[in-house]
C-alpha cells in the first residue's frame, strides 16, 4: 500500500505503583506491554479491547502526554522517543488528539472561537490577521456556525462540544489524529454524526487516524484494518473485511459475537466469557488470555504466544495458530 | 450535510457576513458589565473607592491634627465638635481614622500582592510539577507554618529592622504559606483534567499551561483567600505596632489605635468601637469585591 506515516516499535509505558525503602520498583502496572504496529498514510486503525487495556495508554504516548517506558514511536522518519522535550512539542502540530469526553476537555474559561485559534496562535502557523477567518472555517468544518465563537463551552451540548474539539485538533493541520473513544461519551443518535463527520473531514484535509474504541462495532464503520488489545498487548490486528469475517483470536471472536445483529432471524452463538480480566499489576505467566479463553490447550499457562503472520496482513497472538 | 455544501454554505456567510457575533463586546467589558449587575459587589466598590479617596484627601479633609494632643480634651464623647469623640490623649479619633487609612490600605494590598505573588508562584510550581520541587517547597512552607506567625514576624523583622515598611514584608512573607497551599491544592484538583492535557497536546509550555490553562479555574479561591488576607494583614499590623515593631507612635494607624484603646473599652467605648468599624468596613468592602469578582471571572456563573 501507500507509505508508512507512524510507527510504533515494542512500544512499552509501565506505571511504578510502589517502591521499597531504596526506591526499587516493588509493584508495577504494565499498562502498554511490548505493543509495535504501524499506519500508513491515508489510513485508519482501530484500536479495540476493554477498559483498562492500554489502548488509550498507546494514544497518550503519540501525543506526548505519556512517556514511553521503552520502545519507539517513529514518525516520517524520525524517532519521536528520543527528541528533546522542544523539539518534541513542535510535533504537536503533527499528531492531535481528540478527547473521549467533550464536557472535560475544553476550558470552561475560554470562548470556542479562543479555544480553536489558540493551537494557531501558540505554534505561529498564521499571521494574526488571519485567524479569525480560519478560526470560521474551522467552525463551518465541523458544522457550527460562525455566529457562536464567543460562546462558552457549557453553553453547548455535549455533540457540539465534540464537534469543538475536533475543530480544535484540526487547526494545526495535522497529519495524524489519534480519536481516544471520540464517540462514547455521546448518546448514539449522536455518535453516528461525529463518526461521519469524522470520515468527511478525513477525506477533505487528508487525514490518517489511529481510531480507539472499546467495542467492535464502533470502529467497523471507520477504520480500514483493526487491531484487538487485551491486557496491554496486541493480540489480533488484520484488514477490517478479514478480522469481522474471518476472527482467529477467542477474544476477538467473544468481542464480534458481542455485537447485536440487525436481523432477528439470525440467532448468533454468543461467546460470554467467564471470570473478570485478570490485574495488570503482576501478571501471571503464559497467555494473559489463558484465565478466561474457552479454547484454552495444553501450554497456555506457560508459554507467552507472539504475534503471527498467519495470513497476509492478518496477525494474532494466540497459540492455537 | 454534506461537507461541500457546508463549504458553500461558509463562503456565503463570510461575503454578507450572514448573521453578526452573537457578544462581539471585549472580554473585559462583559466581565465589567456581569459585575456592575451584582449590588454586593458595586457597594463593596463603592466603599473601596470612597476609603481611597479619604486616604488620598486625608489632609484636606481632617478636621483636626491628627497627632495633636490636649490632655483637656481627652476623653470627649462623640457630639458636634469631635464626631467620633477624643482619645486618651485628647487627639480627634475621626482625623485618626481618617490618616490613618492611607497607612491602613497600604499596608493591607502591598502585604497581601507580596504573599499572592510569591505564593502563587511557589504554590504554582509545587504543585504542577510534583516530586521533588513539591517536595522540598512543601515541607519549607510547612516550617513557616510550624511558627506562630507573629513569632515569625518579630523574626522577620528583627532581621529588617523597625518601621511601617519592613511590617508590611514581613507581614507579607509570613502568609506566604497559606497562599502556596491553597494554590498546590487547587492546581493537583484541576490538573488532571483534560483541558489541560489537551492544552499541552496542543504544544504549549508549561508556564502558558500553568497561567492561561489553570490559573483561571482556581481563581475563585484565590481571590477569597486574597480579600480575607487584605483584613489579616491590618490586623497584623496593629499587632506589630503594640510591639512596637509597626508604625512608631504618634502616626495613627487602626490596628494600632485599637491596640491602645483596649483598656478604655468599658470606659470609653468609641475609643475602641470607631478604629474597629474602620477594619471591619473596609475588610467587608473587600470581601464584597472579591466574591463579585469570582462571579464576574467564572463564564458559568455569569448571566446572559
Amino acid at each position: 500500500m501507500s507509505e508508512v506515516l507512524v510507527e510504533v516499535k515494542n512500544l512499552k509505558k509501565y506505571f511504578t505503583l510502589d517502591h521499597d525503602f531504596f526506591g526499587r520498583p516493588t509493584s508495577v502496572l504494565k499498562a502498554t506491554d511490548d505493543v509495535s504496529f504501524s499506519i500508513n498514510k491515508g489510513e485508519t486503525l482501530g484500536l479495540v479491547g476493554e477498559s483498562g487495556c492500554g489502548k488509550t495508554t498507546i494514544g497518550k504516548m503519540l501525543v506526548n502526554l505519556y512517556e514511553p517506558t521503552e520502545g519507539q514511536i517513529i514518525f516520517e522518519g524520525t524517532d519521536l522517543t528520543k527528541l528533546s522535550e522542544a523539539k518534541r512539542r513542535a510535533y504537536s502540530k503533527d499528531i492531535q488528539l481528540i478527547f473521549q469526553d467533550p464536557y472535560a476537555s475544553l476550558n470552561p474559561r475560554m470562548t470556542v472561537g479562543d479555544i480553536i485559534a489558540e493551537p494557531i496562535r501558540i505554534n505561529n502557523l498564521l499571521p494574526k490577521e488571519k485567524i479569525e477567518s480560519r478560526v470560521t472555517y474551522l467552525l463551518n468544518c465541523v458544522g457550527l456556525a460562525n455566529h457562536q465563537r464567543n460562546r462558552y463551552p457549557h453553553e453547548f451540548s455535549g455533540g457540539q462540544r465534540q464537534r469543538v474539539g475536533i475543530a480544535r485538533a484540526l487547526a494545526v493541520q495535522p497529519k495524524l489524529i489519534v480519536c481516544d473513544e471520540p464517540v462514547s461519551a455521546l448518546d448514539v443518535s449522536i455518535q453516528a454524526q461525529v463518526l461521519n463527520l469524522l470520515d468527511e473531514l478525513k477525506e477533505e484535509f487528508g487525514l490518517t487516524y489511529l481510531f480507539i474504541a472499546h467495542g467492535l462495532n464502533v470502529v467497523k464503520h471507520i477504520s480500514d484494518r483493526v487491531g484487538v488489545m487485551y491486557l496491554g498487548k496486541l493480540v489480533e490486528m488484520a484488514p477490517k473485511k478479514e478480522l469481522y469475517s474471518n476472527p482467529m483470536h477467542p477474544y476477538t471472536q467473544a468481542l464480534l459475537s458481542a455485537i447485536p445483529s440487525v436481523d432477528p432471524n439470525t440467532k448468533k452463538q454468543r461467546i460470554i466469557l467467564s471470570g473478570d480480566v485478570p490485574s495488570p499489576i503482576n501478571l501471571p505467566e503464559g497467555c494473559r488470555f489463558c484465565s478466561r479463553c474457552f479454547k484454552k490447550i495444553e501450554g497456555c499457562d506457560r508459554d507467552e504466544p507472539g504475534l503471527k503472520e498467519v495470513s497476509p496482513g492478518h496477525f494474532v497472538a494466540c497459540k492455537l495458530y | 450535510m454534506k461537507l461541500k455544501d457546508l463549504k458553500a454554505d461558509v463562503e456565503e456567510n463570510s461575503l454578507q457576513q450572514a448573521l453578526p457575533l452573537e457578544k462581539p463586546e471585549s472580554r473585559l467589558k462583559e466581565m465589567w458589565e456581569a459585575l456592575r449587575e451584582n449590588n454586593a459587589a458595586v457597594v463593596g466598590l463603592c466603599i473601596i473607592l470612597f476609603l481611597i479617596l479619604v486616604a488620598i484627601l486625608a489632609p484636606l479633609i481632617m478636621p483636626y491634627d491628627p497627632n495633636l494632643s490636649d490632655m483637656s480634651k481627652s476623653f470627649l464623647k462623640p457630639g458636634p465638635d469631635h464626631w467620633f469623640g477624643t482619645d486618651q490623649l485628647g487627639r480627634d479619633i475621626l482625623s485618626r481614622i481618617i490618616s490613618g487609612a492611607r497607612i491602613s490600605l497600604t499596608v493591607g494590598l502591598s502585604a497581601v500582592v507580596i504573599s499572592l505573588t510569591i505564593g502563587v508562584v511557589l504554590g504554582s510550581i509545587a504543585g504542577y510539577f510534583g516530586g521533588k520541587a513539591d517536595i522540598i517547597i512543601m515541607r519549607f512552607m510547612d516550617m513557616m507554618l510550624a511558627i506562630p506567625s507573629i513569632l515569625l514576624a518579630i523574626a522577620f523583622m528583627a532581621a529588617l529592622g523597625k518601621g511601617i515598611d519592613k511590617a508590611v514584608i514581613a507581614i507579607g512573607l509570613v502568609s506566604i504559606p497559606e497562599y502556596a497551599r491553597i494554590v498546590r491544592g487547587s492546581i493537583l484538583s484541576v490538573k488532571e483534567n483534560d483541558y489541560v492535557q489537551a492544552a499541552r497536546v496542543i504544544g504549549n509550555k508549561n508556564s502558558r499551561i500553568i497561567f492561561k490553562h489553570i490559573l483561571p479555574n482556581v481563581l475563585s479561591s484565590i481571590v477569597v483567600r486574597a480579600t480575607l488576607g487584605i483584613s489579616t494583614a491590618v490586623l497584623d499590623t496593629a499587632a506589630l505596632g503594640f510591639l512596637g515593631l509597626g508604625v512608631q507612635p504618634p502616626v495613627a494607624e487602626w490596628g494600632d489605635m485599637l491596640g491602645r484603646a483596649r483598656g478604655f473599652i468599658f470606659t470609653a467605648p468609641y475609643t475602641l468601637i470607631f478604629p474597629g468599624l474602620a477594619i471591619t468596613i473596609t475588610v467587608l468592602a473587600f470581601n464584597l469585591l472579591g466574591d463579585g469578582l469570582r462571579d464576574a471571572l467564572d463564564p458559568k456563573s455569569r448571566k446572559n
